[in-house]
């Protein structure tokens, strides 16, 4: 298990890279955007970016309303 | 004497040059609503020279929690014209230009590139890759807002390298029906905040990045995009 934050709130996952977090998670597959440690991971590098202890991840989901 | 815009010139950020910028500065604002209403309202206090309104709706009773710029009695009756009567006798110095359509392929490319910026009051995903496109192509910075509910994010794109494309290739086209007027009230002033940030060029805007907050935990982040 790894120890990393998701929207400021600690939390462990089983995942080792942000696409298997995004899995775990349960979040939808489009929408939603990743960033790690204050950065954007585009999606088609979330298979390639390995979470570590306390990686910092935030999920943006799209909003639509104005 | 007075002078309207006496008290935001007396900043330094601001001064007789920023109010001058201001004053010579073309904003186009997408979407009349609940973003809209801030938006439009602080840049016309704050006296941009002109500001192009562009919605194709009609004002509705569920409209006045948020869209604050309208009356119950002009329920029924076109939003840009509705909202360009208010703005003129808010600030009859600001050029209100009306634009009682929707932002289109056919009339994207003219409408934007008579603006400097262009502000985003709209309520859909196509509207903002449609605006986003354009404002690559044209070289003209998109100040991007949406909200959802209690939610909301504001970004700078099309003046870096992030356009909305880099945020979210593949939104769904949804849209957020749900909201309480405070969440545009709050968004929307942070997108008019940018707009004049740009135009008078100081601080460090939301050039390629993402601000959100959450009002049920006030929890705020930025995300370099």
């Amino acid at each position: 298990m790894t120890e990393i934050r998701i929207n400021g709130k600690t939390a462990e996952t089983e995942a080792a890279t942000l696409l298997e977090l995004a899995k775990e998670l349960g979040l939808p597959e489009r929408g939603v955007a990743l960033a790690i440690d204050g950065r954007l991971a585009r999606r088609e590098l979330w298979a390639a970016t390995a979470l570590r202890e306390g990686s910092e991840v935030i999920i943006v989901k799209a909003a639509y309303g104005g | 004497m007075e002078r309207r815009y006496d008290r935001q010139i007396l900043l330094p950020e601001i001064g007789e040059e920023g109010q001058r910028k201001l004053a010579r500065a073309r904003v186009l604002l997408v979407g009349c609503g609940g973003l809209g209403a801030p938006i439009a309202t602080y840049l016309t206090a704050a006296g941009v020279g002109t500001l192009g309104l562009m919605d194709d709706d009609k004002v509705s009773l569920t409209n006045m929690q948020r869209q604050v710029l309208f009356t119950e009695g002009q329920v029924g009756l076109g939003k840009v014209a509705c909202a360009a009567l208010r703005l003129r006798q808010l600030n009859s110095e600001v050029a209100i230009r009306e634009y009682p359509c929707r932002l289109a392929l056919d009339n994207a490319d003219t409408n934007i590139s008579e603006y400097d910026i262009v502000v985003d009051g709209t309520d859909n995903a196509a509207s903002r890759y449609l605006i986003s496109d354009v404002c690559q192509r044209l070289g003209k910075p998109y100040v991007y807002g949406s909200i959802c509910g209690l939610e909301g994010q504001v970004a700078v794109l099309c003046k870096g390298r992030a356009t909305y494309r880099t945020l979210f290739p593949d939104a769904p086209l949804n849209t957020d029906k749900h909201v309480v007027g405070v969440t545009p009230a709050v968004v929307g002033s942070v997108e008019a905040s940018q707009v004049i940030q740009l135009i008078c060029g100081y601080g460090e805007s939301l050039v390629d990045r993402l601000w959100t907050i959450d009002l049920r935990t006030m929890q705020s982040f930025i995300i370099n995009l």
